[in-house]
């Protein structure tokens, strides 16, 4: 087993709280792939280029798509090229290792260094896709039939995996995973992670843009929460727009932004109008 | 202490394993909780706990098991600074673990405070004042099963603390559902076969090699098509006035299965509370616009899935007496009891599901045909958890 020399504590563009912290750092020293969740907007793809670049590691992105298929990571063999090649002879076709390409997690596993692998949206592919990955994953070797090879890891990776929750996950796999759900950041935290994007911004503009869009959060019955994606493109169009942080409560401007639904723009302009500026957001209203 | 949490765990409904446990055992061996009882929260609780939806039942199985074990946060300044200098951790056995079993939280409290008092510098080891490594219950890293542990690795907040605060009871699956989280549900409902259409998109080998040795060596690509989701549902749904109360829940239903694409069919039929001659094509319930449950039974083939919505409340008469339905300008010639055998006899997957949650079909007005009911169909309570289950009693064959 490897030592892990430095643990991960976020970068200075992505503040991580101390349990995502733990559980990076857990999973780095486990040797488990660390299985991320949260509402859309947390920052799950965003934590592994931030660990890649916390602990000076290279990034390896395996972008999962409805119709990948496990087998596509570790590598591809491709052999309608091998035939046609064979076909018109001005390649040698005798050696199937020029056919065979590593896919993201095969080129991981025989890199000289340890590296992070970030497996994107696991949820988009096959309800079978995590089974299939299960023995690679666990053991962080495979074979390639074709040529007889056995690729196995010089270094375990650190894997990240993020979900959507679109597909449940099955248990197998989840067994072998840490686990971390990233829950929607705090007032406070959110004005460090705003802080850390804008670090000029003023201090009451900021306040203001935060009450509001909290108060925007607890809205009961919007199609889309806005999050903090969203909200980093508003405060900025407000900082563009150079609107005055008293009016910011009363009129929200470039609600457009925070919204993105017909729907819940006319909701939330209802709500403001009925009830004027927002007052002290609720967050009881979260958990009905 | 630990192998009850174990326990604990699993019997407030967190579906912890062995290899799991394993995990955690590792990790711990390896003083990955930092030697603190926050640490050891999320240490476990990564380990161990795999859904959002579980993360409240940690809590509260955390709580039980570590309540009372708390830091003074007056205290713990001075005592911090000691502390900073640690020692391994200890590992004491059975015997000696006796001598601390007597010991009571306000008592520790009390002698903490004396202690303090008391104490004038950085101790490190044996087995009374406050430091770390050793036997004494005040400290960090050192062992003593009824301790008060003061501070560890930066976090001053009470691990037990943050389990109280029950950030995550938003996410219990078995109370918040939404449409978003049916649909997430029906999703698994789904059984791949037959290669009858959609784009042809999958390399056919065999067909391929037959062509190209057809053509004398000259490749020929064969592509076939890939494999579809081959599940017809029928949604059959109580429209009476006992559903009312449950309407918001049935409408998400509704909307989940309305919004799910991949169904190869989906039909809805409505009853008013129970099933006899007709079966409605809207949720009227009028004679005009229904079908008559014969034809419904030869229409729809035994490879449709049923999935009932009802209380399964009604008066005994409703189903078991001929001439018992609710409506006047209905007469029903057989009891609604028979019908309902016909239709779980002639379909492979027929399954309830019941608004009124499980724990209340004993003693709810209704108990007595939800019993009946629960005989021929097998009945699940409308939530994410009773559809999860219902889900999988359907894609098994009766």
């Amino acid at each position: 087993m490897q030592q892990i020399h430095n643990l991960f504590s976020g970068t200075k563009d992505y503040i991580a709280s101390a349990d995502l912290q733990n559980s990076v750092n857990i999973a780095a020293a486990l040797g488990r792939p660390l299985l991320i969740k949260g509402e859309p907007g947390t920052g799950k793809t965003m934590l592994a280029r931030s660990i890649a670049e916390g602990l000076k590691k290279q990034l390896f992105i395996w972008n999962i798509k409805s119709t990948t298929k496990a087998k596509d990571g570790l590598y591809i063999y491709d052999t309608v090229q091998r035939l046609y090649d064979s076909q018109f002879g001005d390649h040698d076709v005798s050696d199937i290792k020029h056919y065979i390409k590593l896919g993201k997690l095969g080129e991981a596993f025989v890199s000289p260094e340890q590296v992070v692998v970030l497996i994107d949206e696991i949820d988009k592919a096959d309800i079978e896709f995590p089974n299939d990955l299960l023995w690679e994953l666990d053991i962080m070797s495979f074979d390639i039939p074709e040529t007889g090879e056995t690729i196995s890891a010089r270094h375990r990776p650190i894997v990240v995996i993020t979900s959507n929750a679109e597909k449940e996950l099955p248990d197998a796999f989840l067994r072998r995973c840490i686990f971390h759900y990233i829950s929607f950041p705090d007032e406070e935290m959110m004005a460090e992670i705003v802080r850390v994007h804008y670090p000029d911004l003023e201090k009451k503009l900021l306040e203001e843009a935060l009450k509001a869009f909290y108060w925007v959060r607890s809205i009961n019955g919007l199609q889309k929460k806005p999050s903090t994606s969203e909200l980093l493109d508003w405060v900025q169009a407000l900082v563009v727009g150079g609107i005055s942080p008293e009016k910011i409560s009363s009129e929200l401007p470039f609600l457009g932004v925070l919204i993105k639904k017909d729907r819940d723009f006319y909701a939330v302009l209802q709500r403001l109008n009925s009830q004027g500026t927002p007052r002290k957001t609720s967050t009881h209203g979260f958990l009905r | 202490m630990f192998i009850n949490f174990f326990y604990l765990l699993r019997s407030y409904g967190v579906p912890v394993s062995i290899t799991e446990w394993m995990t955690l055992m590792e990790a711990l061996s390896r003083g990955m909780a930092f030697s603190s009882l926050y640490g050891f929260y999320c240490l476990a609780r990564a380990v161990l706990v795999k859904s959002e939806t579980h993360y409240d039942r940690y809590d509260l199985a955390f709580q039980h098991c570590f309540e009372g074990i708390e830091t003074p946060d007056e205290l713990t300044e001075r005592a911090l600074k000691w502390i900073e200098k640690a020692l391994p951790a200890l590992r004491i056995s059975p015997e000696e673990r006796k001598l601390f079993q007597e010991w009571d939280l306000d008592e520790l409290r009390r002698q903490l405070e004396e202690r303090l008092r008391e104490q004038k510098e950085e101790h490190h080891g044996g087995g009374k004042w406050i430091g770390t490594g050793g036997t004494s219950p005040f400290g960090h890293s050192g062992y003593h099963p009824a301790g008060i542990r003061i501070g560890g690795q930066s976090v001053n907040k009470s691990a037990v603390k943050v389990a109280a605060e029950r950030k995550f009871r938003g996410f219990r699956a078995d109370e918040t559902i939404g449409v978003r989280q049916f649909e997430v549900a029906l999703r698994k409902l789904r059984q791949l076969s037959s290669k009858v259409e959609g784009p042809k998109e999958e390399l056919d080998i065999d067909e391929t090699i037959q062509s190209t040795a057809d053509k004398g060596g000259l490749l020929q690509l064969v592509w076939s098509r890939a494999r579809k989701n081959t599940v017809k549902l029928a949604l059959v749904m109580d429209s009476g006035g006992s559903m009312i109360p449950h309407t918001r829940i049935c409408s998400q239903l509704f909307s989940a299965v309305n919004r799910a694409t991949h169904f190869k069919d989906l039909k809805y039929f409505y009853f008013h509370n129970c099933i006899y001659e007709h079966i409605f094509l809207d949720a009227a319930c009028h004679l005009r616009n229904s079908l008559k449950t014969e034809d419904f039974l030869r229409i729809l083939g035994p490879e449709y899935k049923i999935v009932f919505v009802g209380d399964a409340s009604m008066a005994p008469s409703e189903l078991t007496m001929i001439n018992g339905a609710v409506d006047w300008n209905l007469s029903n010639s057989e009891p609604g009891i028979v019908w309902l055998h016909r239709i779980a006899a002639h379909f492979n997957h027929v399954i309830w599901l019941n608004p009124i949650p499980a724990e209340y079909w004993r003693w709810t007005e209704g108990a007595y045909t939800i019993a009946l009911i629960k005989d021929i169909i097998p009945m699940f309570e409308l939530t994410l958890e009773g559809l999860e289950s219902a889900i999988k009693k359907l894609k098994v064959k009766k």
